[in-house]
């Protein structure tokens, strides 16, 4: 288990040490830092000390190095468009992202789950085939419009629930959660739904089509054959043999998760990095940019270490490995 | 020991089943799997149940445990199983019976266990189900079944997970479950056909063993004459969903009375004898749609008459067994 812990992680590293390279060829080559940084009357020779100074002369190598060295500490540099610190720009928004994100996970797990389960045991029953139809229907239905309607139905008409914003946030260090509080818990409920409704289809599906394979399989027959009652059957053998692919694709997702966040941000006005890189994308930010594909790549490369961490823990097969 | 000779009494029978059939209903009406099966199997007693795929001989244990597939179902006829009737059963008594009554034992010992669960957890999870009692009680007796059917350092192998042992020792985990419920009755449907010849034997002989140690009574189903031979008191042979040979194995193996138990028979090559061409029987058996008139093996048999054509054959007794064969019961013209 160790090996295989210390095996992954270093794959983890690798992968992290390439997608750094990629943002400093970024950061470094796409347009000139100086250029970005001082007045139009800059002499040559203020230039030339800014450009020693930011140590743009030394070797490319030693670039790359000083670039991962001050990454890997939180440190990208300022923001070309406001001169704020980068990171202190990221920090201020990756909060309320954050909880979005995995608000919003933890619904299409809880929700399709038990929904997947059940199509699948249900199979030509009315309300299987019913729930198994409109699933197509969240599955297609673009996640700004999903919004819109929420917005439309539970604030609008209803007017339950909060359409816009996060409410109140609570500080806990440089974390801002809006967990703590009444009107931040009411506020995160609406965009939330609307980012997961697409994942609970998806993870419904998916397994709906796992348990029906497993239900199939040989082992499940024979726990019958000696005695197993059918609850354990479902909830105990089978579902455990179809977590694997859910966890695979939860991690996958979380990724398209934070990608799909830039819509659901913009709709209900949730002051997430999906607005702050946009922001930086009209403006031509490059350290913004940067930072932004290191820390979602980040993101990406540790959840794929913890899926396959969990993979071993769910399948024995897989620890030797 | 004659066993066929004297009618059991019934307390004494693992299993009695009594015109048994099963049917497909389909879009082209009701099709009949299996008709009027009839065998018993006593406490300790091994039937092997032998037959060209597609005969009926798994169906027939698989009605037994009521694991029919839907849309199969039992059509008529009586199964009990130590001498309480379960085919009209519900699926919530028929699981309570399963596992305590009757077990099983499937072909593919590398796809019965659970890949997610060491053995420990699911021989546990099987013992406390029927005998109830506390996880340390449940562990101890999976060790002493472990050790039962043959598995060495059961102590520390009861952790480990199927994947970490070989076709035969997994197919003695199958074996410990399908004991975990102490059942009287065990289905084993080609427990040896995915395993080597050499352990093949092995597996064979500890069901032998343990079948006599616990008064289990075992309907072994196999295309295996050799097995057969080896382990099995009586045999029944099938033909399109009806037993056509019943009697104790020696009889039915060196003296055949159906011709085409005689043809199974002969299909076997003996030893050192060197032929041009392996004996067989032509043609195939029928499909479930197309059963002939009459006997359903008259038009591959070489001792057919015109009244084979006309008149289905029942079993009836010959000498310590029974077979449903024209010639002997009124001749073929």
């Amino acid at each position: 288990m160790l090996a295989f812990l210390v095996k992954r992680i270093g794959n983890a590293i690798l992968v992290m040490l390439t997608v750094a390279f990629f943002a400093f060829l970024i950061f470094r080559f796409l347009g000139d830092p100086v250029e970005m940084m001082v007045n139009e009357s800059a002499t040559q020779v203020e230039r030339d000390e800014l450009r020693g100074r930011l140590g743009l002369n030394d070797g490319f190598l030693v670039q790359y190095m000083r670039f991962v060295g001050n990454a890997a500490q939180g440190e990208f540099g300022l923001s070309w468009r406001n001169q704020q610190n980068v990171i202190t720009l990221i920090g201020e928004r990756f909060p309320a992202t954050f909880e979005l994100v995995i608000i919003a996970t933890i619904l299409s797990l809880a929700i399709g789950i038990p929904l997947g389960v059940f199509t699948a045991i249900g199979r030509g029953r009315w309300w299987a085939e019913g729930l198994q139809f409109s699933s197509i229907v969240g599955v297609s239905l673009p996640s700004f419009f999903v919004g819109i309607i929420l917005i439309l139905a539970f604030s609008v008409s209803l007017g339950w629930l909060p359409g816009y914003g996060r409410g109140e946030v609570v500080r806990l260090g440089w974390w801002s959660t809006g967990l703590l509080t009444s009107s931040g818990r009411a506020a995160i409920v609406l965009p939330a739904l609307s980012l997961s409704l697409f994942q609970i289809t998806l993870v419904m599906r998916l397994v709906r089509a796992e348990m029906l394979e497993i239900l199939r399989a040989d082992f499940i027959k024979f726990a019958r054959a000696r005695g197993i009652g059918r609850r354990a059957l479902w909830f105990r053998h089978a579902l455990k043999n179809c977590l694997m692919p859910v966890v695979t694709l939860t991690a996958m997702q979380v990724g398209n998760l934070i990608a799909f966040a830039l819509v659901t941000e913009t709709v209900f006005q949730w002051p997430g990095m999906g607005m702050l890189f946009m922001q930086a994308v009209t403006f031509v930010d490059i350290p913004v940019m940067a930072a932004y594909l290191c820390i979602v790549s980040f993101i990406f490369v540790t959840l794929n270490t913890f899926v396959d961490i969990a993979y071993a823990v769910i399948d024995p097969r897989l620890r030797a490995a | 020991m004659s066993i066929a000779s004297m009618p059991p009494a019934s307390d004494q029978l693992a299993l009695e089943v009594k015109g048994l059939s099963v049917e497909f209903p389909t879009r082209k009406g009701v099709l009949t799997a299996l008709s009027d099966v009839s065998l018993t199997i006593r406490r300790g007693e091994i039937l092997g149940v032998v037959g060209e795929s597609g005969a009926g001989k798994s169906m027939t244990g698989m009605a037994v445990l009521g694991l029919l597939e839907p849309p199969g179902r039992v059509g008529g006829g009586e199964i009990r199983i130590g001498g309480k009737r379960t085919d009209n059963l519900g699926e919530t008594e028929m699981a309570s019976i399963r596992g305590r009554m009757v077990g099983a034992i499937f072909q593919d010992p590398l796809t019965s266990l659970n890949p997610l669960f060491s053995i420990g957890q699911q021989l546990t999870e099987t013992i406390r189900l029927h005998a109830g009692g506390s996880k340390v009680e449940a562990r101890a007796q999976a060790v002493a079944l472990l050790k039962q059917v043959g598995i060495p350092g059961a102590d520390e192998r009861i952790d480990h997970y199927p994947h970490q042992f070989s076709g035969g020792m997994r197919q003695r985990v199958v074996i410990a479950l399908a004991l975990a419920g102490n059942p009287q009755l065990i289905i084993a449907d080609e427990p040896t056909t995915a395993l080597d010849v050499s352990i093949q034997a092995q597996i064979t002989a500890l069901l032998r063993r343990l079948c006599r140690e616990n008064g289990t009574g075992v309907m072994l189903v196999t295309h295996d004459m050799g097995v057969i031979a080896e382990t099995a008191d009586r045999v029944a042979v099938m033909y399109a969903g009806r037993v056509i040979e019943i009697g104790p194995v020696e009889d039915v193996l060196s003296r055949p009375k159906h011709p085409y138990t005689r043809g199974l028979m002969g299909s076997i090559p003996a030893l050192g004898a060197r032929v041009e061409r392996l004996a067989q029987i032509d043609g195939a058996m029928p499909r479930l749609n197309a059963i002939p008139t009459g006997c359903a093996f008259n038009p591959r048999c070489i001792e057919a008459g015109s009244r084979c054509r006309e008149v289905r054959p029942i079993m009836v007794a010959q000498g310590k067994g029974s077979v449903a064969c024209l010639v002997h019961d009124g001749g073929v013209q």
